[in-house]
């Protein structure tokens, strides 16, 4: 991890009021192990989060980066193993029905009551919620408008399209009114289209101040939505802030990367004199590439290009990404983002 | 249904297709939300709404599934048997019980243990394995503001239900389809003693379906038949009173750690007082007990399955 990384970590949790009045969530070393016959399995290795009511937030991580477990333990399906927690002021812990009162939740799978049509999924979630029959069925009916699931209304749940099922899935999880909305992969498998439609929805859900949660492995979808971000791997934050300060923390550098057709050599990163040129922040070597991070990225290719051709490496490809978070995700892991 | 809010636009331009939500729709679905009060009761019953709507949707199947067993059942051994000259009597070949019986009467109370058993687990644990399966649609019914402990006794309270209904379904049945001088000899005279063993038996049948359906792994489900149900009705005092069984003493013995004995046994001793049956405590320590220790195992299992 990387000392502006660190900070940010570690500046996560002290930053948050206590939990209560105006905080959504909230938690303290948050631990989650499987217990595997082949010895245990850390799924969540201390997350520190804190996200203020009214807030967008983002955990940003590849697949079986832990933000699914995360977000298991927030909504109570999923015990800590350490740590604590509180949604809505709430530990959810010491009084899980309290939480999930308060909370709507847009699971990753299609949960759907495959039994019922689209109207009954939203009034018998409804009704579960202390809604009599007549409320639910209005409430319902206003839902399905709201969702432009008007068509469909009597259609069952094993009918919908991706798309339709996913809309039903988030007026499900809203019937209630809930304090904060948490979203697992709310577009993973959608097509484009529906993926901007499903955005529109959550921005405008924002902007009416609904306290949001979503897990993506999707940066640029984590870049059009989130106020503020938590990049997760390995079940633990590597940064947390807005787009804009993590890419300031790792000094908004363009990431350039060279592969060559054979391992690098002890002492050619160095060799290429890159590391002591202004506007180059680090340059490292990794089996067959380096990488070099630089602000001032103009003419670094070249000079990579040079220094291999010297040691009797030709390049096999080069790539130079802007500042984004998919450089913020390298500097802070030296991995590429896998999706 | 007509909207009572103003705010909704309806989709403009594409009528008919499915636009996602205005704004307008969506913003006001935050403004103008009903505050929800839920309390243990009305989710329970509200689940239990949903537990009928979907039975009552799937009316035909469900008429099927409980009226075809009992129905062939009763048509071969009491119909088809007696007139081919199989008849099967009790009594007077020297087995225990007072005179003779014939075979419907033996049948009635245990072919109505065999429904209970039957029913309570296709009720609980077959859509259970559905929903523990892949897509884990158990996560729906989770995130009810209850105890994850009540939605499994919700599920044990809705599968007795159907367990009861089934067993019910055997009565008109047999009181039908019999051939002539095969009908059963039923005579209740403890009615409140009736309804506690069907009761019993149902809660007990659906626990121990739902604690099948959470220990079980899905993908050795026709196992369910071969190591639990079919052994169980075979061997459950079914066709033939336990006290005849007084021939093959160790058998008699084995027989008693099947809940099964006990629902016939039980149903035995309030449908047909005048057949041989166990002693009454027996019956009630073993069904009221048996619903206990199955129902604590399963709700505990169950809410370990569901909490990973």
């Amino acid at each position: 991890m990387t000392d502006i990384a660190t900070q940010l970590a570690a500046a996560a949790p002290g930053t948050g009021p206590a939990p209560g009045a105006g905080t959504a969530i909230r938690t303290e070393d948050l631990r989650k192990t499987y217990k595997a016959p082949r010895g245990d399995v850390p799924a969540v290795r201390g997350i520190d989060l804190y996200v203020p009511a009214g807030e967008l937030f983002g955990l940003l991580g590849p697949n079986g980066a832990g933000k699914s477990t995360t977000i298991g333990m927030l909504t109570t399906l999923v015990l800590p193993t350490g740590g604590r927690a509180w949604v809505a002021g709430i530990d959810v812990v010491a009084d899980p029905v309290g939480v999930k009162r308060r909370i709507g939740v847009v699971t990753q799978n299609n949960t759907l009551d495959m039994q019922l049509t689209v109207t009954e999924n939203l009034e018998f979630r409804s009704r579960f919620f202390g809604l009599g029959p007549r409320e639910a069925t209005r409430r319902a009916a206003q839902l399905i408008d709201a969702f432009g699931l008007g068509d469909r209304r009597k259609a069952m749940a094993t009918d919908l399209s991706g798309g339709q099922a996913r809309r039903l899935l988030i007026a499900r999880a809203l019937v209630h009114r809930p304090e904060v909305l948490f979203l697992d992969e709310p577009t993973a498998g959608l097509d484009p289209q529906t993926r901007v439609n499903l955005w529109d929805i959550l921005r405008v859900l924002h902007d009416q101040g609904q306290s949001i949660l979503l897990t993506t492995h999707y940066m640029e979808e984590a870049e059009a939505l989130c106020d503020r971000i938590a990049v997760v791997d390995h079940g633990e934050v590597l940064a947390a802030g807005t787009v804009d300060e993590l890419k300031e923390g790792t000094g908004a550098e363009t990431v350039i990367t060279v592969r060559y057709e054979g391992p690098v050599p002890d002492g050619l990163a160095m060799a290429t004199g890159l590391a002591g040129r202004p506007g180059v922040a680090k340059v490292e070597a990794d089996d067959d590439r380096i990488r070099v991070f630089a602000s001032e990225p103009d003419g670094v290719l070249g000079e990579l290009v040079t220094a291999g051709a010297r040691a009797g490496l030709t390049v096999r490809d080069a790539a130079q990404i802007k500042p984004s978070l998919e450089t913020v995700f390298l500097n802070l892991t030296g991995r590429e983002y896998r999706e | 249904m007509t909207s009572t809010t103003p705010t909704i636009t309806p989709p403009a331009g594409d009528a008919g297709q499915s636009e996602p939500g205005t704004a307008a729709g969506i913003a006001a679905l935050i403004a103008e939300a009903p505050v929800p009060q839920p309390t243990l009761p009305r989710t329970f019953a509200a689940m239990m709404a949903r537990e009928f709507r979907v039975l009552r949707r799937n009316a035909a199947g469900t008429f099927m599934r409980t009226v075809m067993q009992p129905l062939l059942f009763v048509f071969v051994f009491t119909y088809v048997m007696p007139k081919i000259g199989g008849g099967v009597m009790f009594g007077s070949a020297g087995a225990a019980g007072a005179g003779s019986v014939n075979f419907a009467t033996i049948l009635v109370p245990g072919l109505m243990a065999s429904m209970l058993l039957m029913q309570g687990i296709m009720a609980v644990t077959f859509p259970l394995v559905m929903e523990f399966s892949w897509q884990r649609t158990i996560e729906d019914r989770a995130l009810a503001p209850v105890p994850i402990g009540i939605l499994g006794l919700q599920k044990i309270t809705a599968g007795a239900a159907q367990a009861f209904i089934g067993a019910l379904i055997v009565f008109p049945i047999v009181l039908v389809v019999h051939a002539a001088g095969q009908a059963p000899h039923v005579h209740v005279t403890n009615w409140p003693m009736l309804a506690l063993i069907l009761v019993t038996a149902s809660l007990l049948t659906a626990a121990l379906g739902l604690l099948l359906g959470t220990v079980m792994d899905p993908r050795k489900m026709q196992m369910l038949f071969a190591a639990i149900l079919l052994p169980a009705t075979m061997l459950g005092c079914v066709y033939y009173p336990w006290a005849a069984l007084h021939q093959i003493r160790w058998l008699q013995f084995l027989v008693l750690i099947n809940p099964m004995v006990y629902m016939s046994e039980g149903l035995r001793a309030v449908l047909t007082p005048g057949t041989a049956h166990m002693p009454m405590w027996a019956i009630l320590t073993a069904l009221v007990g048996g619903t206990a220790v199955f129902g604590y195992l399963a709700t505990r299992t169950f809410t370990r399955r569901v909490l990973n």
